[in-house]
């Protein structure tokens, strides 16, 4: 590599200084994000103030956000979908957990496990969905058939028909999406891990169970929290997920914000109203986040990692 | 390898059973809908529809494999639109990823924390909070009902998560010689081309594994809703091709999913070291 440098002709150095130089290079990505997402955000957010739709648009000041607080649905939609987070992400990294500590014991086999919990992850989200949707159908799914098979319900089950076992099936299949990239993540972390720290508690005579709880858990810390963070944010955002199975139904049992959102603004086609629910959730969410991010630099500091 | 290190792993056979159930089960959670979407593909319609369920047949078939061409004919078209799709924003992504993320890992520059935690930021967000004015600008550059449409806002959404990956990688590669070369003479973009970019090709090829999954992954929202051109639509939108007026011919969907994914899995099988160090990169702290 020296050698191509020296050999090379001596380019003719730009004049540029180093802060002009970064700025350069940073700016093809500045420009997409400045096109794609602050614009956009910018304009929403001034959409939020019309009644935008197809026909036209007209200032109404704060009156999208007054019919949002006057409206107890909104208020629903909005607790269904912090427990919709919560839930979802607890359970994703219960799982994670689980999966990782599995894959990472020293057994034969572990490299072909590793490849096996990649599909949900590596395939497109909505054809996972699609598989997931069929297994919920009451008529010939096979959660419906296995449960009549054990005796544990008469009659076939339509999962997605009623409010609370479409709720918790959505859930289920978040979990699904989710489970391999949390995995996959931890079980990097916990690979990070010195092994000189384990097999210094092994000589002192720690059992597996010790070991995991005081030097896996303390050392993968950092890494399950902000996993945590991410996963909050992607599910509070999960769109696909809900709309194959469900659309939010039945009877607004799975409408989540996102949800909302997108059936007020595209499907019914009311922008001004649509937006308003837009900058609700990013609102949420960056209040949400900062709490985090606070908590987070506070986990790092009691684990003492950089 | 230490004798410890034999010693410290050694599992006695209760606990080697146990791993290996508890490891099936969580993989029997993982791989099921694909399970399940397998035994549907090779059965035929009327069975599903009316046979009791049961787990084996003996009516397995691949007409479900040759049917579901001519039911969709366009289902060629879908598997490549995704592909493409796919590719064309990792392209573009690794495109502007990879001097950004140099500007971060070597130079120093006004602001630079300021608008690095700018781009963090848009991990808030996704393309379905912004599509209201999303679909205004892409009406406004006359992309939608284009690849265009379906391309230009996943490139947005995955630039961060690129710059912040190859950031750290790039932040790990010794300085000098890089700045060997440039104490001979090379100007910064020569020795960005000609030095950083082969030492940092694992990297660039991590980075890029990530960034394609992302962007294959997630096609849907932005096709239902910047396209109604069939032919550009990708897979996941083009699969609903086989939810019909009457009914859906879920075995086709299902086979048709499946060999649509197929190609893909196959790759990633064969990059999935990369895979896993892509995470490692993000996920540990320096």
């Amino acid at each position: 590599m020296q050698e191509t440098a020296r050999t090379a002709p001596i380019m003719a150095r730009s004049g540029l200084s180093e802060a002009a130089f970064a700025w350069l290079l940073i700016s093809p990505a500045l420009l997409f994000i400045g096109v794609i997402v602050a614009w956009p955000l910018v304009e929403t957010i001034r959409l939020s103030f019309t009644n935008a739709t197809l026909g036209g648009e007209e200032y109404v000041g704060l009156a999208n956000y007054a019919d949002l607080l006057a409206s107890p649905k909104f208020y629903d939609t909005v607790a269904r979908t912090f427990y919709w987070m919560f839930l979802s992400v607890s359970l994703k990294l219960v799982m994670g957990l689980i999966g990782a500590t599995l894959l990472n014991a020293a057994i034969p086999g572990k490299a072909l496990f590793r490849i096996l919990v990649m599909p949900p992850w590596v395939i497109p989200v909505a054809i996972g969905v699609i598989g997931w949707k069929w297994m919920y159908n009451g008529y010939f799914g096979l959660i419906s058939g296995l449960l009549q098979e054990f005796g544990l319900v008469q009659d076939r089950v339509a999962l997605l028909a009623s409010k609370t076992s479409a709720f918790y099936s959505a859930v289920v299949t978040d979990v699904w999406v989710g489970t391999p990239m949390v995995t996959l993540f931890l079980l990097a972390a916990m690979q990070g891990v010195s092994r000189d720290l384990y097999e210094a508690a092994w000589v002192d005579g720690a059992g597996r169970w010790y070991r995991f709880r005081r030097i896996t858990i303390p050392q993968i810390m950092p890494v399950i929290v902000s996993m945590a963070l991410l996963s909050a944010i992607w599910t509070f955002h999960s769109f696909e997920i809900i709309w194959i199975l469900t659309e939010g139904g039945p009877r607004g049992a799975t409408t989540t914000l996102i949800i909302d959102t997108y059936k007020v603004a595209i499907s019914s086609q009311r922008f001004g109203e649509g937006a308003a629910r837009a900058v609700v959730i990013v609102a949420l969410l960056a209040v949400f986040s900062l709490a985090y991010l606070y908590f987070l630099n506070r986990v790092n500091r009691h684990y003492g990692a950089k | 390898m230490g004798p410890n290190e034999m010693l410290i792993d050694r599992l006695n056979i209760w606990q080697k059973i146990g791993l290996y159930i508890a490891t099936f089960l969580f993989l029997l959670f993982i791989l099921m809908p694909f399970i399940e979407m397998l035994r549907v593909s090779l059965r035929p319609m009327s069975h599903l529809m009316t046979a009791e369920f049961s787990w084996w047949s003996k009516d397995f078939s691949l007409q479900a494999y040759r049917d579901m061409w001519v039911t969709v004919p366009l289902l060629g078209r879908y598997i490549f639109n995704s592909v493409f799709i796919a590719l064309a924003v990792t392209l573009a992504t690794m495109i502007v990823v990879v001097p950004g993320a140099y500007a971060y890992a070597r130079l120093e520059f006004p602001f630079k924390a300021l608008s690095l935690g700018g781009f963090l930021a848009v991990n808030m967000f996704t393309g379905a909070v912004l599509l209201i004015p999303l679909y205004r600008v892409l009406r406004t550059l006359g992309l939608l009902n284009t690849y265009w449409a379906m391309i230009i806002p996943g490139i947005a959404f995955l630039i961060p998560t690129g710059i912040w990956l190859l950031r750290s990688y790039l932040e790990k590669i010794p300085r000098e010689l890089e700045e060997a070369a440039y104490v001979d003479g090379a100007s910064r973009l020569y020795t960005l081309r000609r030095v950083v970019i082969p030492l940092a090709t694992p990297g660039l090829i991590v980075v890029a594994t990530s960034v394609f999954i992302g962007a294959y992954a997630q096609q849907f929202l932005f096709a239902i809703t910047f396209n109604n051109k069939r032919e550009y639509q990708p897979l996941p939108a083009g699969l609903f091709e086989f939810v019909g007026y009457q009914d859906t011919t879920w075995n086709e969907m299902m086979a048709a999913a499946l060999t649509g994914v197929l190609p893909v899995l196959l790759f990633f099988l064969f990059l999935q070291k990369y895979l896993v160090a892509g995470l490692t990169a993000g996920a540990v702290k320096e």
